[in-house]
Protein backbone atom coordinates (compact mmCIF):
# COMPACT_ATOMS: atom_id res chain seq x y z
CA UNK A 1 0.00 0.00 0.00
CA UNK A 2 1.22 3.45 -0.96
CA UNK A 3 1.40 6.20 1.51
CA UNK A 4 -1.65 8.37 1.11
CA UNK A 5 0.07 11.76 1.39
CA UNK A 6 0.09 14.01 -1.13
CA UNK A 7 3.48 15.33 -2.94
CA UNK A 8 1.88 18.71 -3.52
CA UNK A 9 -1.20 20.97 -3.40
CA UNK A 10 -3.89 21.68 -5.98
CA UNK A 11 -3.60 24.89 -7.22
CA UNK A 12 -5.87 27.81 -6.00
CA UNK A 13 -9.29 28.08 -8.55
CA UNK A 14 -9.86 32.36 -8.99
CA UNK A 15 -12.76 33.55 -10.78
CA UNK A 16 -13.72 33.18 -14.72
CA UNK A 17 -14.30 36.85 -14.29
CA UNK A 18 -16.58 39.15 -16.74
CA UNK A 19 -14.30 38.18 -19.75
CA UNK A 20 -14.80 34.32 -20.01
CA UNK A 21 -16.08 33.86 -23.36
CA UNK A 22 -13.30 35.28 -24.79
CA UNK A 23 -11.44 32.32 -23.84
CA UNK A 24 -13.84 29.53 -23.23
CA UNK A 25 -16.78 30.86 -26.09
CA UNK A 26 -15.06 33.59 -28.08
CA UNK A 27 -17.79 33.37 -31.03
CA UNK A 28 -20.24 34.93 -27.82
CA UNK A 29 -17.37 37.40 -26.85
CA UNK A 30 -17.83 39.03 -30.34
CA UNK A 31 -15.26 37.30 -32.66
CA UNK A 32 -14.34 33.97 -34.39
CA UNK A 33 -10.81 32.71 -34.05
CA UNK A 34 -10.75 29.36 -33.98
CA UNK A 35 -11.57 26.77 -36.72
CA UNK A 36 -13.83 25.12 -34.43
CA UNK A 37 -14.94 26.15 -31.22
CA UNK A 38 -15.66 23.18 -28.67
CA UNK A 39 -18.71 22.33 -27.01
CA UNK A 40 -21.51 23.21 -28.97
CA UNK A 41 -22.89 19.80 -29.61
CA UNK A 42 -23.26 17.90 -26.62
CA UNK A 43 -24.73 14.39 -28.05
CA UNK A 44 -23.46 14.47 -31.65
CA UNK A 45 -26.03 13.41 -34.37
CA UNK A 46 -25.34 9.35 -34.09
CA UNK A 47 -26.52 9.21 -30.44
CA UNK A 48 -29.25 7.04 -29.32
CA UNK A 49 -31.70 8.31 -27.00
CA UNK A 50 -34.42 10.82 -26.27
CA UNK A 51 -33.57 14.58 -27.99
CA UNK A 52 -34.87 17.13 -25.01
CA UNK A 53 -33.45 20.68 -24.42
CA UNK A 54 -32.40 22.28 -20.67
CA UNK A 55 -33.18 25.76 -20.00
CA UNK A 56 -32.86 28.09 -17.55
CA UNK A 57 -32.00 31.00 -15.60
CA UNK A 58 -29.14 31.37 -12.74
CA UNK A 59 -30.01 34.16 -9.95
CA UNK A 60 -28.01 35.58 -7.80
CA UNK A 61 -28.97 36.66 -4.33
CA UNK A 62 -31.06 39.98 -4.91
CA UNK A 63 -32.98 37.26 -7.75
CA UNK A 64 -30.75 39.47 -10.66
CA UNK A 65 -29.88 36.94 -13.57
CA UNK A 66 -26.39 36.12 -13.74
CA UNK A 67 -25.98 37.45 -17.43
CA UNK A 68 -21.88 36.47 -17.57
CA UNK A 69 -22.63 33.09 -17.01
CA UNK A 70 -21.09 29.94 -18.07
CA UNK A 71 -21.61 26.34 -17.04
CA UNK A 72 -20.47 22.95 -18.44
CA UNK A 73 -21.75 19.35 -19.26
CA UNK A 74 -20.99 16.32 -18.79
CA UNK A 75 -23.18 13.27 -18.73
CA UNK A 76 -23.51 9.75 -19.88
CA UNK A 77 -25.31 8.27 -23.12
CA UNK A 78 -28.65 6.97 -23.00
CA UNK A 79 -26.65 3.68 -21.88
CA UNK A 80 -25.35 5.21 -19.05
CA UNK A 81 -21.74 4.82 -21.01
CA UNK A 82 -19.62 8.23 -20.62
CA UNK A 83 -17.11 9.30 -23.27
CA UNK A 84 -13.94 8.71 -21.54
CA UNK A 85 -13.13 4.73 -21.53
CA UNK A 86 -16.35 3.22 -22.56
CA UNK A 87 -17.42 2.52 -25.90
CA UNK A 88 -20.36 5.32 -27.04
CA UNK A 89 -21.96 6.49 -30.27
CA UNK A 90 -19.70 8.21 -32.93
CA UNK A 91 -19.68 12.23 -31.96
CA UNK A 92 -21.18 11.51 -28.52
CA UNK A 93 -18.79 13.78 -26.27
CA UNK A 94 -21.02 13.79 -23.18
CA UNK A 95 -19.54 17.27 -22.59
CA UNK A 96 -20.91 20.73 -23.86
CA UNK A 97 -20.75 24.09 -22.54
CA UNK A 98 -23.10 27.46 -22.87
CA UNK A 99 -23.05 30.99 -22.25
CA UNK A 100 -26.31 33.02 -20.94
CA UNK A 101 -27.93 35.61 -23.21
CA UNK A 102 -25.79 38.80 -22.26
CA UNK A 103 -29.09 40.97 -21.75
CA UNK A 104 -31.71 38.32 -20.55
CA UNK A 105 -29.28 35.40 -18.77
CA UNK A 106 -31.13 32.74 -19.83
CA UNK A 107 -29.27 29.95 -21.20
CA UNK A 108 -30.08 26.82 -22.67
CA UNK A 109 -28.50 23.87 -24.62
CA UNK A 110 -29.84 20.52 -26.69
CA UNK A 111 -28.69 16.95 -25.72
CA UNK A 112 -29.87 13.45 -25.11
CA UNK A 113 -31.91 12.24 -21.94
CA UNK A 114 -28.89 10.88 -20.03
CA UNK A 115 -29.08 6.88 -19.44
CA UNK A 116 -28.85 5.45 -15.49
CA UNK A 117 -25.50 4.95 -14.09
CA UNK A 118 -25.56 2.33 -11.67
CA UNK A 119 -28.31 2.72 -8.73
CA UNK A 120 -28.52 6.45 -9.25
CA UNK A 121 -31.67 8.48 -11.20
CA UNK A 122 -30.68 9.30 -14.81
CA UNK A 123 -29.37 13.14 -13.89
CA UNK A 124 -26.78 15.60 -16.00
CA UNK A 125 -23.62 17.29 -14.00
CA UNK A 126 -23.37 21.01 -14.22
CA UNK A 127 -20.34 23.21 -13.41
CA UNK A 128 -20.95 27.02 -12.99
CA UNK A 129 -18.25 29.74 -13.48
CA UNK A 130 -19.10 33.48 -13.40
CA UNK A 131 -17.49 36.65 -12.19
CA UNK A 132 -18.10 36.87 -8.56
CA UNK A 133 -17.64 33.01 -8.25
CA UNK A 134 -14.32 31.80 -6.66
CA UNK A 135 -14.61 28.65 -7.24
CA UNK A 136 -16.61 26.53 -9.95
CA UNK A 137 -20.10 24.86 -8.44
CA UNK A 138 -20.78 21.43 -9.31
CA UNK A 139 -24.82 20.89 -9.44
CA UNK A 140 -27.20 17.85 -10.75
CA UNK A 141 -29.90 18.34 -13.22
CA UNK A 142 -32.96 15.41 -12.19
CA UNK A 143 -35.87 15.11 -14.13
CA UNK A 144 -39.44 15.79 -12.58
CA UNK A 145 -41.14 13.00 -15.18
CA UNK A 146 -38.55 10.24 -13.56
CA UNK A 147 -40.41 10.20 -10.30
CA UNK A 148 -39.42 6.54 -9.02
CA UNK A 149 -36.03 6.72 -10.25
CA UNK A 150 -35.57 9.96 -8.60
CA UNK A 151 -37.20 8.55 -5.22
CA UNK A 152 -34.47 5.87 -4.99
CA UNK A 153 -31.75 7.75 -5.82
CA UNK A 154 -28.95 7.97 -3.18
CA UNK A 155 -27.33 11.49 -3.72
CA UNK A 156 -30.98 12.86 -3.95
CA UNK A 157 -31.88 10.88 -0.63
CA UNK A 158 -28.30 12.33 1.25
CA UNK A 159 -29.89 15.83 0.88
CA UNK A 160 -31.44 16.81 4.26
CA UNK A 161 -33.54 18.59 4.92
CA UNK A 162 -35.75 16.70 1.71
CA UNK A 163 -37.43 20.26 0.67
CA UNK A 164 -33.76 21.13 -0.52
CA UNK A 165 -33.48 18.00 -3.59
CA UNK A 166 -36.71 20.22 -5.11
CA UNK A 167 -33.66 22.66 -6.49
CA UNK A 168 -32.12 19.48 -8.23
CA UNK A 169 -35.21 18.53 -10.06
CA UNK A 170 -36.03 20.14 -13.90
CA UNK A 171 -39.44 20.63 -14.62
CA UNK A 172 -40.59 19.51 -18.18
CA UNK A 173 -42.65 21.55 -20.48
CA UNK A 174 -43.62 20.91 -23.53
CA UNK A 175 -42.70 23.43 -26.65
CA UNK A 176 -43.99 21.95 -29.64
CA UNK A 177 -42.69 17.61 -29.86
CA UNK A 178 -39.41 17.93 -27.87
CA UNK A 179 -39.40 17.80 -24.38
CA UNK A 180 -38.10 20.85 -22.52
CA UNK A 181 -36.38 21.34 -19.20
CA UNK A 182 -36.63 24.10 -17.09
CA UNK A 183 -33.49 24.53 -14.61
CA UNK A 184 -33.33 27.31 -12.89
CA UNK A 185 -30.45 27.85 -10.04
CA UNK A 186 -30.66 30.21 -7.42
CA UNK A 187 -27.04 31.27 -6.18
CA UNK A 188 -28.34 32.78 -2.71
CA UNK A 189 -31.42 32.69 -0.41
CA UNK A 190 -34.30 30.41 0.62
CA UNK A 191 -34.29 28.70 -2.41
CA UNK A 192 -30.58 28.01 -2.87
CA UNK A 193 -29.64 25.11 -5.38
CA UNK A 194 -27.85 22.74 -3.69
CA UNK A 195 -23.61 22.50 -4.74
CA UNK A 196 -21.55 19.22 -4.33
CA UNK A 197 -17.97 19.10 -2.83
CA UNK A 198 -17.02 16.06 -5.44
CA UNK B 1 -3.03 -9.25 -6.71
CA UNK B 2 -5.50 -10.96 -9.13
CA UNK B 3 -7.76 -7.71 -8.64
CA UNK B 4 -8.14 -5.58 -11.22
CA UNK B 5 -7.68 -1.36 -10.16
CA UNK B 6 -11.28 0.45 -10.33
CA UNK B 7 -11.70 1.62 -13.69
CA UNK B 8 -12.01 5.22 -12.38
CA UNK B 9 -9.40 5.61 -9.08
CA UNK B 10 -10.88 7.88 -6.60
CA UNK B 11 -9.05 11.54 -6.15
CA UNK B 12 -7.79 12.98 -2.84
CA UNK B 13 -10.60 14.86 -1.37
CA UNK B 14 -10.43 18.46 -2.20
CA UNK B 15 -8.37 20.42 0.61
CA UNK B 16 -10.56 23.35 1.42
CA UNK B 17 -8.03 25.90 3.08
CA UNK B 18 -6.26 25.94 0.12
CA UNK B 19 -9.16 27.53 -1.64
CA UNK B 20 -10.55 30.55 -1.43
CA UNK B 21 -14.29 30.59 0.06
CA UNK B 22 -17.24 31.65 -1.91
CA UNK B 23 -18.07 34.87 -0.01
CA UNK B 24 -14.92 36.62 0.66
CA UNK B 25 -16.53 40.42 1.17
CA UNK B 26 -13.43 42.45 0.20
CA UNK B 27 -13.86 41.15 -3.84
CA UNK B 28 -17.50 42.90 -3.96
CA UNK B 29 -19.57 40.11 -6.29
CA UNK B 30 -19.32 37.81 -4.22
CA UNK B 31 -21.48 39.21 -1.50
CA UNK B 32 -24.64 38.46 -4.11
CA UNK B 33 -23.36 35.23 -5.51
CA UNK B 34 -21.71 32.97 -2.86
CA UNK B 35 -23.75 30.01 -1.83
CA UNK B 36 -24.47 30.14 1.94
CA UNK B 37 -24.62 26.71 2.51
CA UNK B 38 -22.70 23.83 2.66
CA UNK B 39 -21.52 22.09 -0.11
CA UNK B 40 -22.49 18.43 0.35
CA UNK B 41 -19.80 15.99 0.08
CA UNK B 42 -20.18 13.70 -2.54
CA UNK B 43 -19.16 9.68 -2.20
CA UNK B 44 -17.02 8.63 -5.32
CA UNK B 45 -18.95 8.94 -8.69
CA UNK B 46 -18.46 7.68 -12.09
CA UNK B 47 -19.44 10.95 -13.23
CA UNK B 48 -16.77 12.81 -10.70
CA UNK B 49 -14.42 10.58 -11.95
CA UNK B 50 -14.77 10.68 -16.08
CA UNK B 51 -14.66 13.67 -17.72
CA UNK B 52 -14.38 15.46 -21.31
CA UNK B 53 -10.78 14.27 -23.21
CA UNK B 54 -9.31 15.81 -25.88
CA UNK B 55 -7.20 15.08 -28.66
CA UNK B 56 -4.96 17.33 -31.39
CA UNK B 57 -8.19 16.94 -34.02
CA UNK B 58 -10.11 19.46 -31.59
CA UNK B 59 -8.08 22.69 -31.90
CA UNK B 60 -5.91 23.85 -34.50
CA UNK B 61 -1.76 23.90 -34.55
CA UNK B 62 -1.14 27.52 -34.16
CA UNK B 63 -4.10 28.27 -31.61
CA UNK B 64 -1.57 28.16 -29.04
CA UNK B 65 0.21 31.24 -30.09
CA UNK B 66 -1.48 34.46 -29.16
CA UNK B 67 1.08 36.49 -30.78
CA UNK B 68 0.00 35.49 -34.24
CA UNK B 69 -3.48 33.57 -33.93
CA UNK B 70 -5.50 36.86 -34.56
CA UNK B 71 -3.15 38.29 -36.33
CA UNK B 72 -3.35 40.00 -39.78
CA UNK B 73 -0.70 37.89 -42.28
CA UNK B 74 2.84 39.18 -41.51
CA UNK B 75 1.40 40.84 -38.54
CA UNK B 76 1.84 40.67 -34.32
CA UNK B 77 0.13 42.01 -31.65
CA UNK B 78 1.48 44.93 -30.03
CA UNK B 79 3.40 44.30 -26.68
CA UNK B 80 6.50 42.61 -24.67
CA UNK B 81 6.68 39.56 -26.39
CA UNK B 82 6.15 36.89 -23.88
CA UNK B 83 6.37 33.24 -23.12
CA UNK B 84 3.99 31.21 -20.46
CA UNK B 85 5.13 27.80 -20.17
CA UNK B 86 4.90 24.98 -16.97
CA UNK B 87 3.82 21.76 -16.57
CA UNK B 88 0.34 20.55 -15.18
CA UNK B 89 1.02 18.16 -12.70
CA UNK B 90 -1.14 16.36 -10.54
CA UNK B 91 -0.91 16.23 -6.78
CA UNK B 92 0.95 13.19 -6.86
CA UNK B 93 3.72 15.07 -8.81
CA UNK B 94 2.98 13.14 -11.88
CA UNK B 95 2.40 14.99 -14.83
CA UNK B 96 -1.28 15.15 -16.35
CA UNK B 97 -0.28 14.68 -20.47
CA UNK B 98 -2.83 15.47 -22.65
CA UNK B 99 -5.02 18.03 -21.36
CA UNK B 100 -6.63 21.19 -22.57
CA UNK B 101 -5.52 24.30 -21.46
CA UNK B 102 -7.33 27.46 -22.56
CA UNK B 103 -6.14 30.66 -21.47
CA UNK B 104 -7.65 34.31 -22.33
CA UNK B 105 -5.92 37.65 -21.18
CA UNK B 106 -6.41 41.71 -21.65
CA UNK B 107 -3.83 43.41 -24.52
CA UNK B 108 -0.51 44.95 -23.96
CA UNK B 109 -2.88 48.10 -22.71
CA UNK B 110 -5.10 46.18 -20.11
CA UNK B 111 -8.10 46.13 -22.74
CA UNK B 112 -10.15 42.71 -23.48
CA UNK B 113 -11.52 42.63 -26.75
CA UNK B 114 -15.10 42.08 -25.81
CA UNK B 115 -18.06 43.78 -26.11
CA UNK B 116 -18.31 44.41 -22.52
CA UNK B 117 -14.80 45.51 -22.10
CA UNK B 118 -15.18 49.76 -22.53
CA UNK B 119 -11.75 50.40 -20.90
CA UNK B 120 -10.30 53.65 -22.57
CA UNK B 121 -7.31 51.15 -23.72
CA UNK B 122 -6.97 50.54 -27.29
CA UNK B 123 -7.70 47.54 -28.79
CA UNK B 124 -5.16 45.91 -30.91
CA UNK B 125 -6.67 44.73 -34.31
CA UNK B 126 -3.70 41.89 -34.32
CA UNK B 127 -4.60 40.52 -31.03
CA UNK B 128 -7.74 38.27 -30.01
CA UNK B 129 -6.35 37.90 -26.02
CA UNK B 130 -7.26 33.66 -26.10
CA UNK B 131 -5.38 30.45 -26.65
CA UNK B 132 -5.33 26.30 -26.17
CA UNK B 133 -3.37 23.77 -26.59
CA UNK B 134 -2.65 20.33 -24.89
CA UNK B 135 -0.02 19.35 -22.43
CA UNK B 136 2.15 16.67 -23.64
CA UNK B 137 3.36 13.60 -22.19
CA UNK B 138 5.15 15.60 -19.42
CA UNK B 139 2.25 17.52 -18.83
CA UNK B 140 4.44 20.30 -20.69
CA UNK B 141 2.37 23.49 -22.23
CA UNK B 142 3.44 26.59 -23.96
CA UNK B 143 1.82 29.64 -25.31
CA UNK B 144 3.42 32.88 -26.53
CA UNK B 145 1.69 35.70 -26.25
CA UNK B 146 2.39 39.74 -25.17
CA UNK B 147 2.39 40.22 -21.33
CA UNK B 148 -1.43 41.68 -20.77
CA UNK B 149 -1.36 45.12 -18.80
CA UNK B 150 -3.25 45.68 -15.55
CA UNK B 151 -6.69 47.22 -16.22
CA UNK B 152 -8.87 48.82 -13.78
CA UNK B 153 -11.72 47.43 -11.96
CA UNK B 154 -14.86 49.02 -10.73
CA UNK B 155 -14.41 46.83 -6.86
CA UNK B 156 -13.47 50.19 -5.14
CA UNK B 157 -12.72 53.91 -5.81
CA UNK B 158 -9.50 53.23 -7.25
CA UNK B 159 -9.04 49.23 -7.84
CA UNK B 160 -6.96 47.61 -10.46
CA UNK B 161 -6.45 43.79 -11.60
CA UNK B 162 -2.68 42.67 -11.46
CA UNK B 163 -0.97 41.52 -15.09
CA UNK B 164 -2.57 38.23 -15.53
CA UNK B 165 -3.60 35.66 -17.70
CA UNK B 166 -7.10 33.54 -16.66
CA UNK B 167 -6.06 29.68 -17.16
CA UNK B 168 -8.88 26.81 -17.52
CA UNK B 169 -7.36 23.08 -17.21
CA UNK B 170 -10.11 20.14 -17.59
CA UNK B 171 -7.31 16.73 -16.15
CA UNK B 172 -8.74 13.47 -16.41
CA UNK B 173 -12.02 13.95 -14.57
CA UNK B 174 -14.67 16.45 -14.05
CA UNK B 175 -13.70 17.16 -10.35
CA UNK B 176 -10.10 18.41 -11.35
CA UNK B 177 -11.78 20.96 -13.58
CA UNK B 178 -10.47 24.28 -12.51
CA UNK B 179 -10.07 27.67 -13.87
CA UNK B 180 -7.33 30.34 -11.99
CA UNK B 181 -4.82 32.82 -13.21
CA UNK B 182 -1.48 33.43 -13.33
CA UNK B 183 0.33 36.46 -12.15
CA UNK B 184 3.74 37.68 -12.93
CA UNK B 185 6.43 38.09 -10.18
CA UNK B 186 7.36 41.33 -8.94
CA UNK B 187 4.10 43.28 -9.83
CA UNK B 188 2.40 45.43 -7.36
CA UNK B 189 -1.04 45.84 -7.69
CA UNK B 190 -1.17 41.53 -6.61
CA UNK B 191 -0.96 41.85 -3.19
CA UNK B 192 -3.57 44.86 -3.65
CA UNK B 193 -5.79 43.05 -5.60
CA UNK B 194 -8.89 41.44 -3.99
CA UNK B 195 -9.12 38.13 -5.87
CA UNK B 196 -5.84 37.29 -5.25
CA UNK B 197 -6.59 37.84 -1.81
CA UNK B 198 -10.21 35.37 -1.97
CA UNK B 199 -7.31 33.08 -1.45
CA UNK B 200 -6.74 33.02 2.44
CA UNK B 201 -3.71 30.90 2.21
CA UNK B 202 -0.66 33.05 1.62
CA UNK B 203 1.08 30.29 -0.20
CA UNK B 204 -1.50 29.33 -2.17
CA UNK B 205 -1.76 32.68 -3.04
CA UNK B 206 1.68 32.75 -4.08
CA UNK B 207 1.76 30.16 -6.03
CA UNK B 208 -0.31 31.52 -8.26
CA UNK B 209 2.27 33.80 -9.48
CA UNK B 210 4.62 33.26 -12.68
CA UNK B 211 8.34 33.66 -12.16
CA UNK B 212 10.70 35.23 -14.78
CA UNK B 213 12.74 31.61 -16.42
CA UNK B 214 15.79 33.36 -17.47
CA UNK B 215 16.52 29.75 -18.99
CA UNK B 216 13.98 29.52 -21.21
CA UNK B 217 14.40 33.13 -22.58
CA UNK B 218 14.74 33.35 -26.19
CA UNK B 219 18.04 35.71 -26.57
CA UNK B 220 17.30 39.00 -28.31
CA UNK B 221 13.50 37.92 -28.89
CA UNK B 222 11.16 36.81 -26.31
CA UNK B 223 10.95 36.59 -22.39
CA UNK B 224 9.91 33.50 -20.49
CA UNK B 225 8.06 32.92 -17.32
CA UNK B 226 7.02 29.74 -15.79
CA UNK B 227 3.79 28.72 -14.34
CA UNK B 228 3.05 25.05 -13.41
CA UNK B 229 -0.79 23.77 -12.33
CA UNK B 230 -1.17 21.21 -9.80
CA UNK B 231 -4.84 19.44 -10.81
CA UNK B 232 -6.15 16.74 -7.66
CA UNK B 233 -4.19 13.51 -7.57
CA UNK B 234 -6.00 10.17 -7.68
CA UNK B 235 -5.40 8.21 -4.40
CA UNK B 236 -3.19 5.75 -4.50
CA UNK B 237 -4.84 2.04 -3.80
CA UNK B 238 -3.23 -1.04 -3.28
CA UNK B 239 -4.02 -2.56 -6.95
CA UNK B 240 -2.53 1.16 -8.42
CA UNK B 241 0.76 2.43 -8.79
CA UNK B 242 1.58 2.99 -12.23
CA UNK B 243 2.06 6.72 -12.95
CA UNK B 244 -1.13 8.91 -14.31
CA UNK B 245 -1.89 8.08 -18.28
CA UNK B 246 0.17 5.29 -18.35
FE1 LIG C 1 -9.09 39.38 -16.27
Amino acid sequence: MEPQTKAMPETASQTAGPYVHIGLAPTAAGFGIYDTEIGKDIAGPMAGGERIRVEGVVRDGNGEPVRDVLIEVWQPNADGKFAHTDKVEQGFRGWGRVISDFDTGEWGFATIRPGAVGQGAPHLCLWVVARGINIGLHTRVYFDDLVEANATDPVLNMIDPPAHRQTLIARRTEQGSQPVYRFDIRLQGDSETVFFDI
Amino acid sequence: MTAKAPPHPPLYPRDWSRQPPALTPGYRTTRARSPRRRLIRLPDTPGALTGPLFSPEDIGVDDWDLLTNFAAPGQSAIGPRMIVHGRVLDENARPVPGTLIECWQANAGGRYRHKADTYLAAIDPNFGGCGRTLTDQDGRYQFRTVRPGPYPWPNGPNTWRPAHIHFSVFGHSFAQRLITQCYFEGDPFIPLCAIVGAIPDPGAAEALTALLDLDATIPHDTVAYRFDIILRGRRATCFENRPEGT
